[in-house]
């Protein structure tokens, strides 16, 4: 069985062989793995596969192995989020975005290494170890949703889900290689996603291609009840895939292509917007000048969200517990072991800033920061109908290299995190290689106008080979 | 600038607890962060409104119906700190 394969070319599959062959041939593909992507290998996933069989392959997805990060619930799988803290814990409900896979009869291999709770850019602060990039095994595959995008990059399962908060489906799609997309603010539910920051994060795809990536949105889109800031855009993802740009206005943000980015970064996205513009469509620079300021609001929102999300798990109720003589101590103690470095600096500053005398300094300044941010992209929006950027200014890192130094790590987010104070959609697609390390192309758009930015990414796809190349270490 | 005392404070608002060593390698690394940050102080933003999250919805309400709910049992199953149907923890002070 091919190792890449594409959800269309997985059904056909399916039809010749059958569910449970091909959940096989992924599991095998999973057991000789070299870049420790998955944290847990369903046990469930052939019997599922093979009731599926015997039900008759119903559903769009029907057989179609997929795998989830690890903070998305799965009822029977331990849903650890990276993080000791949440040792043997196995949820006893689906995220909506589960119960939606499962009734497109999706089959679920297992949950993916990532920065513990989400935290980070490089998938190395997960409880679990790294993960390795595909492309090269001494470098990071981006964060936090590392272990998905590496998987997918690896061959080890046709697509996963991901979350993306500050940038974490984006950026590792950018550094594997692969199509990584972040719907707007309340097009997907976040019931049943563990949280760390509320106001910013959705649950996103990541895939070999853009037609998958529509396929999955088809299935996990639309209005949940259990989510309050749910909103039913009633979108058909699939029929945005038209290869076609004429007439698109795209805007080049000149703020995305600051100090420090790489030179083959720069001049791959400067081709893509060349491509587009052979291609019929027409591009012109734009000024978002809050732009700089948005890493700080960013920064300060999500610890800020995260030190209270953070505060329920305190060794009560799941998880890990270190016990104590009364319950201060009980809970001081299991969060200090439970949790690792980064997230207790994140809980640390968050609690900071919305502590007596620093609330208005930090919390609120950076909510009216955001404020211009989001005008910075309603003004540019209203102009262009598309917003192109690179999705990382520099390659996939080494693993190691910038995890000591907090604030270097957070820089990297400079291109990803203001799309998440917008709510805008944002999509990475591969645009290039530098010393034979992808590169992603951002593209961003309109609030709910998802059909747009997959338009453009489908068509600068089917007139490029860079989502068709695949990494040599794991082949 | 976060001084000792001040991690001290946080640790214990935020129920982390914090040892002596941590507590200056904590206040180092906090107060890097903290003057990156201070660079929004450059904005005037006296008359912007804050935004707490782009969904343009406000107030969600629905009809207060009686639903299925999980199991006590299986809520109660990730723990081994349990007593008569409910969480056990240790005294509070």
């Amino acid at each position: 069985m091919a190792k890449w394969m594409s959800v269309a070319q997985v059904k056909e599959k399916i039809k010749e062989s059958s569910a449970e062959e091909v959940t096989a041939s992924y599991l095998e593909v999973i057991g000789k793995s070299k870049i420790n992507g998955y944290v847990t290998v369903s046990d469930k996933a052939l019997e599922q596969a093979k009731k599926i069989d015997e039900e008759g392959h119903r559903g769009p997805l029907a057989g179609v192995p997929i795998a989830i990060k690890d903070n998305i619930s799965v009822v029977g799988l331990p849903n650890s989020c990276g993080s000791k803290i949440l040792e043997g814990y196995v949820p006893p409900f689906n995220a909506h975005v589960i119960e939606k896979l499962l009734a497109a009869g999706a089959v679920v291999l297992g949950k993916t290494n990532m920065d513990e709770f989400a935290m980070g850019s490089s998938t190395e602060t997960s409880h679990f170890g790294p993960t390795a990039n595909p492309w090269d095994l001494e470098r990071v595959p981006g964060g936090s949703s590392g272990g998905s995008a590496a998987v997918v990059a690896a061959g080890e399962a046709p697509f996963a889900l991901g979350s993306d908060t500050g940038g974490s489906v984006r950026c590792p799609a950018a550094f594997c290689g692969v199509v990584g997309f972040k719907p707007t603010y309340g097009a997907v539910s976040r019931y049943g996603v563990v949280a760390y920051a509320n106001s910013l994060e959705q649950v996103g795809p990541l895939a070999n291609n853009v037609e998958d990536t529509a396929v999955l949105m088809d299935v996990i889109g639309g209005y949940d009840r259990r989510d309050s800031t749910s909103i039913d855009s009633k979108t058909e993802y699939q029929k945005a895939l038209v290869d076609d740009v004429k007439g698109l206005k795209i805007g080049v943000p000149q703020e995305f292509f600051g100090e420090g980015i790489h030179p083959d970064v720069e001049k791959a996205v400067w081709d893509a917007i060349h491509k587009c513009e052979s291609l019929g469509a027409t591009w012109e620079e734009v000024s978002m000048p809050n732009i700089k300021y948005a890493l700080a609001s960013y920064y300060i929102i999500a610890m800020s969200e995260a030190s209270s999300n953070l505060a329920r798990f305190d060794g009560t109720r799941y998880g890990f517990r270190e016990n104590a003589e009364n319950w201060h101590a009980m809970v001081s103690k299991t969060r200090a072991e439970g949790f690792g470095a980064e997230v207790k600096r994140r809980i640390l500053l968050g609690t900071y800033a919305l502590s007596a005398g620093y609330h208005d300094k930090y919390y609120l300044k950076a909510l009216k920061v955001r404020t211009l941010v989001k005008q910075d992209f309603d003004k540019a929006l209203s102009k262009v109908d598309l917003l192109m950027a690179p999705t990382m200014p520099n390659p996939a890192f080494k693993i190691g290299e910038k995890i000591e130094d907090p604030l270097t790590l957070y820089l990297s987010d400079v291109n990803t995190c203001p799309i998440n104070l917008a709510g805008v959609p944002s999509i990475s697609v591969p645009c290039g290689f530098t010393d034979g390390l992808p590169i992603g192309l951002q593209i961003m758009g309109k609030p709910f106008d998802e059909s747009t930015v997959l338009r453009a990414a489908y068509t600068f796809e089917q007139n490029t080979d860079y989502h068709t190349k695949r990494p040599p270490e794991v082949a | 600038m976060i001084t000792k005392e001040d991690v001290e404070h946080i640790g214990w608002l935020a129920r982390i607890e914090i040892n002596e060593q941590e507590t200056v390698e904590y206040m180092e690394k906090l107060n890097s962060v903290l003057e990156y940050f201070g660079q929004i102080d450059e904005l005037q933003t006296e008359d912007v409104t804050p935004t707490y999250h782009v969904a343009e919805i406000y107030n969600v309400f629905r009809e207060d119906m009686v639903e299925e709910c999980l199991p006590q049992e299986t809520v109660l199953a990730n723990t081994e700190n349990k007593q008569d149907g409910a969480f056990r923890v240790p005294k509070i002070g």
